[in-house]
C-alpha cells in the first residue's frame, strides 16, 4: 500500500486544478463585489442557477460554451437585482444576499426538474501532462479552458485594481463612498455592475460544475461552495492572486479525504473531508491579532 | 383614479378570474375521484424523485400502481428524518385520507414511524428496510426490503471476468450494515472469479455529495482499478465520470446504462413496481401487511440489469447459471464459510452458512477480506 | 422618556404593517410565477390556508414545525444587536444536541427532572461555547465571525458524523447510526390533549428571557451601545469583551437548546438529522424580525405554515418542492427590500394620483397616516 502513496500528493494536486475552479470564479466574483464596497451572500444561488441554465442551454444548442456564456448572464440578472436593491436605504445587503440564495436555488431546481435524466454536452479538457505514460499524472494536471480562464481573470483583476480607471473607480466607490461622489462617480451604478459582474463569474462557477466537474445535474450538486467562496474572499483579504492561491488550497484539501481512502486510510474519513474547513480555519486564527480587517474596503457593511 | 391604475387593476382581476376556471376543472376531478370508492396510499420519499437512483426507483413503483383501479397515490419528496417525517405522513393520513402509507427511507421507522403507527392503529405502514420486530411493533406495521445483495453479488461475477487489472472500486455513503453487505456481496461474487481480486471501497459520508463521489470515482481511477461501482443516492455522477475515465461501470438502484454506453457492465436494480402492486392487492383484500417481507431474485424484488456490451459470453454463462441457483428451491448462499474480515476477524468457518434471510446480515459489521477500506468503529 | 417609549411603539406598529404589505405583495408575484407555470393560485392559496391553519391538525403542525427555529434564530439575532453576522446556529445545534444526547445517555438511570436539567445545561453549555469561542476570536484576533461560523458548521456537522458513527455509536441503530437513546421515559412530553412538545413553550420561555435582558436591563442597553458605537461604547467604560463573548454564549446557547428540543421531544438521540438545515432558516428569522426577540415569535409561526402546508400543496397541486422554496425566496426578497420597492412605486402616470400621493405614504409609514399627520 505504501508504494501507492505519492498518489496523496498527487490527488492533492489535481483536486486542487479540479475542484478549486468554481471557488476560484466565485471568490473573484465577489472580490469585484466587495471591493466596490458591497457584500453579496447570494452566490450560491447564482452559481445553482447557471448550473442549471449551463446545463440545459448545453442540451439544446449542444454547445457547452454558448451554456457557459448564457449561464452567466443568468447569473447576473441576480447580481443587477441585488446590486441595484441594496442601493436603496433600509435594505439589508446579508439578508437580501442569503434570501436570494433562496429565490435562485427554488428557481434552479423547479425548472430543472426535466433536465436530471438527459446527458448534455460537456467541456472537454486538455492535459498538461500530455507527455506522461502514466494516467495518474495525465490525470492529475488535466485542465480545463475554464481553469485557465480563471487564472487569467485573477491576474487581471490584480493589475485591473491597481492601475486601470476602472479598477480605481471601483476602489473609490468601496473605500469612501463620499470621495467617490465628490469626484463625479455614481457610485451606485458602478456597484451594481460590480454586483452584477461577480454573479456572471458565479454563474459561470456553477455551469462548471454541471458541464465538467462533476458534470451532471441534480439538486445535490453544490454543497456550500457559493457561500465558501464568500469566506475565502475575506481570507485571501480581497487580493486576486491570493483567491487564487486559497481556491487552489481549498480544492487541494478537499481532495485529500479520498484519495487517503483510495489507498487505505480511511480512519476519521469525516475529519479528513473536514480538512479544508479546517485549515481555512487555523489559517485565519493563526493571523496576526486585530488587524485582519486592515485590507477591508472601508465602506464594506460588514466592517464598518 | 387614473387609466394606469385601472389597467393595473384588471390585469390582477383577471389573474384571479384565470386561475378560477383552472382551479374549478381540478376540483371536478376531485370530486369524480370521491364519487368512486378510491383507497388512497401515499409514498414518503426521502430525496427528490427523479434522482436517477434510490428515491426514483420507489417513485417508479408508485407509479406503476396508478394503473391500477380505484387507486389513489399521494407523494412527497425531500421530506427529512426529522419531525417533518411524522407531520407528512399524519397530513397524508387526516387530510388525503390515505390507509395505506410507504415511507421509503430507513431514517423514518424509529421514532417516526413508529409514533405515527401508535397513533392510527386502522391506517397500515409499510417501511422500506427496517427491522419489524413482531415482539416490539404494532400489528399495523410492516417492514419490507430485497436482497439487493444478490444483485450485487451476480454483478460482482461479471465484474470480476471482466476486469484486467483484478482492483474494483466502491464508492459508499455510508459504513451501515446494508451498505456493507453490498460491498461484501459485491467483493465475493468478484472473489468467486478469482480470489486475488481487491476492492478498493471509499466512504464518502454522505447520500447525495456529487463532487465527492466524482473525486472518489477519479481517485479509484488513479490507483488503476477498472470497474467502478457504489452505494450512494444517486450514482448517475459515478457512472458518468468512470465513463470519462474510461473504465467500466456497474449500476445500482436503477438502470444507468444510457449514461455509461462503453463502459456499464450490468446494474443490480429494484423491482418496486411488482412489490408495491402485490403489497397494495394485500391491502385492498383486507390483509394484515405486518411482516418483515424480504425477497430476493427468486421473487422478482431485485433484478439484474441487462448486459452491456463490454461483457464476455463466458461471463454471462458463469452469471446466469448462478441466477438460477438463487431462484432454487434451496437457494445460494453468498455468505458461506470460511469467511474472514479484513482485519482478521473469522466470520464464518468451514462449512458455516447464513442464509440469506438469516437476520444477523442486516447487522453486518465487517468488511471481508481483500477488501480494502475500514469500518468506523467503537 | 415617554415620548421615546412612544416612538418605539409606533416603530414596531408600522414595522409590523410593512411586514404585513410587504407579505401579501409577495403572494401576489407568487401567484403571478404560479399563473406561468401552469398552476392555479386560489388552489395553491387556499391548500396552504387549509394545511397551516385549516383544522386542529394544521395549526399544532405549524406550530410543531416552528419550534426548533425559534430558539436557532437567536444565534443570529443577538449577535446582530451587535452589528455582528453570525450564521452558526446549524453547528451550535448540532452541539447542543450532541450534548443532549451524551449528557442523557449519562443520566439514563436517575430521575426525569435531574436528567432533563442535565441535558438541559449540557445542550446550552455546548452551544453557548461553540458560538462564544467565535466571539473571543472576533475579539481578541477580529477574526470575521461571518466566515469563522460558516466553517465552524462544516466542522461541527463533521464532528458529529465522525462520532455518531464511531466512538457514540448506538450499535442497535443499524441503517440509521445514532447515539444510544436516551430513554423514552426521559424524553420531553406533549402538552395534554395537543401534540405539542414542551420544546415549543422551551423556546417561548427562552424568547421571553431574551428580550428581558436585551431590552429591559442594563446589560442589553449596554448592548445597544456598543452595537451602534464601540468607540463610545469603550469610552463610557463597558468592557466590549464581556458583552460580545456573553452575546455570542447566550445566542449559541439558544441554538444549542434547539438541539436539545430535537433530541428530547423528536428523536430521542442524535444523528445526522440533527442537521436538517434549521440553523440556516434562523438567520431569514432573524433578519424578518429585525432581531426582536418577541417578534421572532410570529416570524417563526410564518415559517412553521409554510412548512406545515408544504406537503400538502405538494401532494394535491402535484407540485415538486421547489415551488415552495421559489415561494420562501420570493417571500423573503420582499420583505427585506420593502423599503426599495415601496420607494419605486412612481409609476408615470400613477405619480400625479391621490392614490399615489396616500398610498405610497401610507405604505412608507402606515402609523402616521392614521394619527393624521405626515411625518415623511
Amino acid at each position: 500500500m505504501d508504494q501507492n502513496f505519492w498518489l496523496i500528493p498527487l490527488a492533492i494536486i489535481g483536486g486542487a486544478i479540479r475542484v478549486s475552479t468554481p471557488f476560484l470564479f466565485v471568490s473573484l466574483g465577489e472580490c469585484i463585489t466587495e471591493k466596490s464596497g458591497r457584500i453579496n451572500l447570494g452566490h450560491e444561488g447564482s452559481l445553482i442557477v447557471g448550473a442549471m441554465v449551463g446545463y440545459g442551454i448545453s442540451l439544446v444548442t449542444g454547445s457547452p460554451w454558448i451554456g457557459i456564456v448564457v449561464a452567466g448572464l443568468a447569473g447576473s440578472l441576480f447580481g443587477f437585482f441585488h446590486g441595484w436593491i441594496c442601493g436603496k436605504k433600509g435594505v439589508n445587503d446579508i439578508a437580501m444576499g442569503i434570501a436570494l440564495m433562496m429565490l435562485g436555488t427554488g428557481l434552479a431546481f423547479f425548472f430543472g426538474k426535466s433536465l436530471i435524466k438527459p446527458t448534455a454536452p460537456r467541456l472537454s479538457d486538455f492535459s498538461l501532462a500530455f507527455w506522461s505514460a502514466t494516467p495518474q499524472i495525465e490525470q492529475a494536471f488535466k485542465i480545463n479552458m475554464l481553469f485557465i480562464a480563471g487564472i487569467l481573470l485573477a491576474v487581471l483583476l490584480h493589475y485591473g485594481f491597481k492601475y486601470s480607471r476602472w479598477g480605481i473607480m471601483l476602489r473609490i466607490a468601496g473605500e469612501s463612498a463620499d470621495a467617490g461622489k465628490a469626484l463625479g462617480y455614481n457610485i451606485d451604478s458602478i456597484r451594481i455592475f460590480a454586483t452584477a459582474s461577480g454573479t456572471f463569474c458565479s454563474g459561470i462557477a456553477g455551469a462548471y460544475l454541471s458541464l465538467y466537474y462533476p458534470g451532471s445535474w441534480n439538486e445535490g450538486l453544490s454543497s456550500g461552495q457559493g457561500l465558501m467562496a464568500v469566506a475565502l474572499v475575506i481570507f485571501a483579504k480581497w487580493r486576486p492572486l491570493q483567491c487564487l492561491t486559497a481556491s487552489l488550497l481549498f480544492g487541494g484539501a478537499g481532495a485529500i479525504g479520498p484519495a487517503l481512502q483510495s489507498i487505505g486510510i480511511s480512519d476519521g474519513y469525516y475529519l479528513y473531508n473536514a480538512a479544508p474547513y479546517i485549515l481555512t480555519l487555523l489559517l485565519i486564527i493563526s493571523n496576526k491579532s486585530g488587524k485582519e480587517i486592515g485590507n477591508a474596503p472601508g465602506e464594506l457593511s460588514i466592517v464598518k | 383614479m387614473t387609466n394606469k391604475v385601472s389597467k393595473y387593476l384588471l390585469v390582477i382581476l383577471t389573474i384571479l378570474t384565470y386561475s378560477c376556471n383552472s382551479s374549478k376543472d381540478k376540483s371536478a376531478e376531485t370530486s369524480d375521484a370521491d364519487s368512486t370508492k378510491t383507497t388512497a396510499i401515499g409514498f414518503v420519499y426521502v430525496g427528490a424523485k427523479d434522482d436517477y437512483g434510490y428515491n426514483q426507483a420507489h417513485s417508479e413503483g408508485a407509479t406503476a400502481l396508478k394503473e391500477m383501479s380505484g387507486i389513489k397515490i399521494y407523494e412527497e419528496e425531500n421530506v427529512p428524518e426529522t419531525m417533518d417525517a411524522q407531520k407528512t405522513m399524519e397530513s397524508m393520513i387526516n387530510i388525503d385520507g390515505t390507509t395505506l402509507v410507504f415511507p421509503t427511507s430507513f431514517g423514518y421507522f424509529d421514532p417516526h414511524m413508529l409514533e405515527m403507527a401508535k397513533k392510527y392503529p386502522a391506517v397500515s405502514f409499510l417501511h422500506c428496510g427496517g427491522m419489524y420486530d413482531s415482539t416490539k411493533h404494532p400489528a399495523n406495521v410492516g417492514s419490507y426490503f430485497g436482497y439487493i445483495d444478490e444483485a450485487v453479488y451476480l454483478s460482482g461475477i461479471v465484474a470480476g471476468y471482466t476486469s484486467k487489472s483484478k482492483k474494483l472500486g466502491y464508492i459508499a455513503a455510508k459504513a451501515i450494515p446494508q451498505v456493507l453487505r453490498n460491498v461484501n456481496a459485491f467483493a465475493l461474487g468478484a472473489q468467486s472469479v478469482d480470489p486475488k481480486i481487491t476492492v478498493t471501497v471509499i466512504f464518502t459520508g454522505d447520500w447525495f455529495l456529487p463532487v465527492k463521489e466524482a473525486e472518489a470515482a477519479n481517485s479509484l481511477a488513479d490507483q488503476g482499478i477498472d470497474v467502478i461501482t457504489g452505494h450512494v443516492d444517486s450514482p448517475k455522477v459515478l457512472i458518468e465520470t468512470a465513463e470519462k475515465r474510461g473504465v467500466y461501470s456497474v449500476g445500482y438502484h436503477t438502470n444507468q446504462a444510457v449514461l455509461a454506453p462503453k463502459g456499464f457492465l450490468t446494474g443490480a436494480v429494484w423491482n418496486w413496481p411488482k412489490v408495491y402492486k402485490d403489497f397494495v392487492e394485500m391491502h385492498l383484500k383486507g390483509k394484515s401487511i405486518a411482516g418483515l417481507h424480504r425477497g430476493g431474485i427468486k421473487e422478482g424484488v431485485v433484478i439484474l440489469a441487462p448486459y452491456g456490451a463490454a461483457v464476455s459470453e463466458e461471463a454471462k454463462k458463469k452469471t446466469e447459471s448462478v441466477k438460477a441457483e438463487f431462484s432454487t428451491e434451496g437457494g445460494y448462499s453468498i455468505f458461506k464459510g470460511p469467511i474472514v474480515s479484513n482485519t482478521g476477524k473469522i466470520i464464518l468457518k468451514e462449512g458455516e452458512v447464513l442464509r440469506q434471510k438469516d437476520p444477523v446480515l442486516e447487522s453486518m459489521d465487517y468488511l471481508v477480506k481483500g477488501v480494502i477500506g475500514k469500518v468506523p468503529s467503537n | 422618556m415617554e415620548q421615546l417609549l412612544e416612538n418605539g411603539k409606533n416603530e414596531s406598529l408600522n414595522a409590523l404593517i410593512k411586514t404585513l404589505s410587504a407579505l401579501l405583495f409577495s403572494f401576489l408575484l407568487f401567484s403571478i410565477f404560479l399563473v406561468v407555470i401552469g398552476a392555479s393560485p386560489i388552489e395553491v392559496f387556499s391548500y396552504m390556508l387549509q394545511g397551516s391553519f385549516g383544522s386542529a391538525f394544521s395549526v399544532q403542525n405549524t406550530i410543531i414545525m416552528s419550534a426548533p427555529l425559534l430558539l436557532v434564530a437567536f444565534c443570529t439575532a443577538l449577535p446582530a444587536k451587535l452589528g455582528m453576522v453570525v450564521i452558526g446556529g446549524e453547528g451550535a445545534l448540532v452541539a447542543g444536541g450532541l450534548g443532549a444526547a451524551v449528557a442523557g445517555y449519562a443520566m439514563k438511570d436517575t430521575s426525569y427532572g435531574l436528567a432533563i436539567l442535565a441535558m438541559l445545561i449540557a445542550s446550552f453549555l455546548a452551544g453557548g461555547i461553540w458560538i462564544g469561542i467565535i466571539g473571543w476570536l472576533k475579539y481578541a484576533k477580529g477574526a470575521n465571525e461571518t466566515i469563522v461560523s460558516l466553517l465552524m458548521n462544516y466542522i461541527a456537522i463533521a464532528f458529529l458524523n465522525h462520532l455518531v458513527e464511531g466512538s457514540l455509536r448506538d450499535p442497535a441503530s443499524l441503517n440509521k447510526p445514532s447515539t444510544h437513546h436516551i430513554g423514552v421515559e426521559h424524553m420531553l412530553g406533549k402538552l395534554p390533549g395537543t401534540d405539542i412538545h414542551y420544546g415549543v413553550i422551551l423556546g417561548i420561555a427562552g424568547a421571553i428571557i431574551m428580550y428581558v435582558i436585551y431590552h429591559r436591563s442594563i446589560f442589553g442597553f449596554s448592548v445597544r451601545i456598543a452595537g451602534g458605537n464601540p468607540k463610545a461604547a469603550r469610552l463610557a467604560g463597558l468592557s466590549l469583551r464581556k458583552i460580545i463573548i456573553l452575546t455570542f454564549f447566550l445566542g449559541g446557547g439558544m441554538a444549542g437548546l434547539a438541539g436539545f428540543v430535537e433530541v428530547t421531544a423528536v428523536h430521542g438521540k442524535a444523528n445526522a438529522s440533527l442537521a436538517a438545515g434549521y440553523g440556516y432558516t434562523g438567520i431569514l428569522v432573524a433578519f424578518l424580525a429585525r432581531q426582536h426577540p418577541i417578534a421572532i415569535i410570529p416570524v417563526t409561526l410564518l415559517f412553521g405554515a409554510l412548512a406545515a402546508s408544504n406537503g400538502l400543496i405538494q401532494r394535491r397541486c402535484e407540485l415538486p418542492d421547489a415551488t415552495l422554496i421559489v415561494l420562501q425566496g420570493i417571500i423573503f426578497v420582499t420583505i427585506i427590500g420593502w423599503d426599495a420597492i415601496v420607494a419605486k412605486v412612481n409609476f408615470k402616470g400613477l405619480k400625479s394620483t391621490s392614490f399615489y400621493t396616500y398610498g405610497s405614504k401610507f405604505l412608507a409609514n402606515p402609523l402616521s397616516y392614521y394619527r393624521g399627520s405626515y411625518k415623511s
